[in-house]
């Protein structure tokens, strides 16, 4: 009885109705497709068809044994292997160095940050042209300290997804700046003179103090960094279309492909779910290796 | 917290670098060595895309490059307009990037609001919910995202553009949090003398989430401005419905080796982003840290 007085109170009537178009809205394009795409994955669907009949479980079990996909799951984690590591090291170098207050800082952090809004598509034009085998930019200067030529997009096995790589770290460092200022900012200055007035040096205070400081940070950028490089689509779609000879091709790719152009959406919407899975995966592995190693400061 | 305030407190380093005898004495901070030559290389791809734009054709078919151009060849500017639908594509993104923040910025104050302020019957389970879409990313529901908007016939316009978006979780969430940290006593005052739970929301919170609000909207504007895939799957050929980074990728399939005009066009497409972002890089800076840190 009261509880069927409070469901029909005032508060829960304004309530709802605060909440109701946005929750329609999340409900329709959020929860929606996530059971949708479950329900696709085992069925055959070409996006047309009304028809789409119930397959079970043989999308997945053809997913196993498509040395294609397989291809592209190295890929994705030979890209993540790199993407990661490098911008989130270099990302913490570049913070450090910006946490200072010296001449032109502004325009220092600026030039980090200006990436950041860049478009994917902006920025993938401009390297296109930056990395051009015949009349780039990078070649030219590169071919200064002797290196290359270099083929880049065009080069065969792994120089392609490697050139992504740099395309992405540029665009993407920005961010990771951002997030290691804010936790630098968090570490209380006590606790650097402390380390200082016990004899420790710059580069020891550095490693033993302010690195396991920043550990919520640095978790944070390796489990949404991650993230990121395992949805890695606009890049490679634009610049090498997967090429060359599959060589970029990368899950959201090859499900894009696969549904979009080819019209296999079950069999997409599988591997859609099984990148899901590892997504998961990744961030409650790392958050359950995160609580046991990191060092929470407040 | 804003990392501006980090950045201008340290100094103490420097100081200490700089210690006679043991080292050189630089008539400057030794970070700049550092700092600059990073600086150089994160502008270079810009620099050189600017640079490009006001370059001849003939200026760009050359090796080694030509790093400064003879003359400024500013006509690339009106070649590139005429050779492509830009004004459209300009129309396009402005319409569907205004609605967009319009609408999160009301849909989500009004969810977070109810979620931060007011005890309603399923208001765990809802936020839960809401929540847990925050986890799904948008690359593994794009396919049955793309037939829904089907079924609700907007495929291929630019309602497809705008209907999915038009409220997010974390727009939401992030509200709700903020709405948490202002003091309750004045809404409560207003409810006493009689004020609705719309009137407390229009007339007292929002007036005071100023930064948050504006911090939502440059995020979303980033997200929707410089958003490819969606735009990518929802518009197969309707032409008037086009936005400027599909346009830009149908540009750079009509002009591949134009590099000047392809440079002038790009330029022309990064100029809303980019005014933005240095009238409000505080809010992008601020957005960007509560994303990762708060969010």
């Amino acid at each position: 009885m009261q509880a069927i007085r409070r469901a029909l109170s005032s508060e829960t009537v304004s309530g709802w109705a605060f909440v109701l178009p946005s929750f329609a809205l999340i409900a329709l394009f959020g929860l929606i497709p996530i059971g949708w795409a479950l329900l696709l994955s085992l069925q055959k669907s070409n996006l047309i068809s009304p028809e789409t009949p119930f397959v079970g479980l043989a999308n997945y079990r053809a997913l196993a044994h498509d040395p294609l996909f397989r291809e592209t799951l190295g890929h994705m984690l030979i890209y993540t292997g790199l993407f990661v590591p490098i911008s989130i090291v270099a990302a913490l170098g570049v913070a450090v160095a910006l946490n200072r207050s010296v001449w032109f800082i502004r325009l220092y952090r600026t030039a980090f940050f200006v990436p950041v809004v860049a478009s994917t598509i902006a920025t993938s034009i401009m390297f296109l042209w930056l990395f051009d085998k015949n009349f780039g930019l990078a070649n030219f200067l590169l071919g200064k300290v002797g290196l290359g030529p270099f083929g880049f997009f065009d080069s065969p096995s792994n120089g392609a997804l490697y050139s992504i790589v740099a395309v992405t770290v540029w665009g993407w460092i920005g961010f990771d700046v951002i997030i290691y200022l804010a936790a630098l900012q968090g570490i209380p200055r006590e606790l650097l003179e402390a380390a200082e007035i016990d004899g420790a040096g710059r580069w020891s205070t550095f490693r033993n103090v302010t690195v396991p400081l920043l550990g919520p940070a640095t978790m944070l950028l390796i489990v949404w960094s991650s993230i990121n490089a395992f949805q890695l689509f606009d890049e490679v779609y634009f610049i090498t279309k997967g090429g060359p000879l599959n060589h970029t091709l990368v899950p959201v790719l090859y499900l894009f492909q696969l549904a979009f152009q080819q019209g296999i959406a079950g069999y997409a919407a599988a591997i859609a779910y099984v990148l899901f899975f590892f997504i998961l995966l990744l961030t409650v592995v790392q958050f359950w290796v995160g609580n046991r190693v990191v060092h929470y400061s407040s | 917290m804003s990392v501006d305030v980090a950045i201008a407190r340290d100094g103490g380093l420097d100081a200490e670098l700089a210690e006679p005898g043991r080292r050189l004495r630089l008539p400057f901070s030794p970070w700049h060595l550092v700092l600059f030559p990073l600086a150089v290389i994160m502008l270079t791809p810009l620099l050189w895309m600017l640079v490009t734009s006001l370059e001849t054709f003939a200026e760009t078919q050359h090796f080694p490059p030509i790093l400064i151009p003879h003359s400024l060849h500013w006509q690339n500017y009106p070649d590139a307009l005429r050779a492509a639908p830009f004004g459209r594509w300009f129309l396009n993104t402005t319409i569907v990037t205004t609605i967009v923040v319009a609408s999160n910025l009301l849909l989500c104050s009004l969810a977070g609001y109810a979620f931060a302020r007011i005890k309603f019957f399923g208001r765990e389970a809802v936020f839960m919910l809401i929540i847990a879409t925050l986890m799904i990313p948008f690359q593994v529901i794009m396919i049955p995202t793309f037939l829904i908007v089907k079924r609700l016939g907007l495929l291929d316009s630019i309602g497809a553009l705008m209907v999915p978006n038009l409220a997010n979780a974390f727009g939401i969430f992030m509200l709700r949090q903020f709405f948490r940290t202002l003091p309750v006593e004045l809404e409560e005052a207003a409810r006493m003398d009689g004020a609705s739970r719309l009137g407390v929301l229009f007339k007292i919170v929002l007036p005071l989430s100023g930064p948050a609000l504006a911090t939502l909207a440059v995020i979303l504007f980033m997200w929707t401005w410089n958003d490819f895939l969606w735009p990518l799957i929802a518009i197969i050929n309707n032409q008037d419905a086009v936005t400027l980074q599909l346009g830009l990728t149908q540009f750079q399939g009509a002009h591949t080796t134009q590099w000047n005009l392809l440079m002038a066009g790009n330029v022309m497409s990064m100029i809303p982003m980019l005014v933005l972002f240095f009238a409000a890089q505080r809010y992008f800076v601020r957005g960007i840290a509560t994303t990762g840190l708060k969010g």
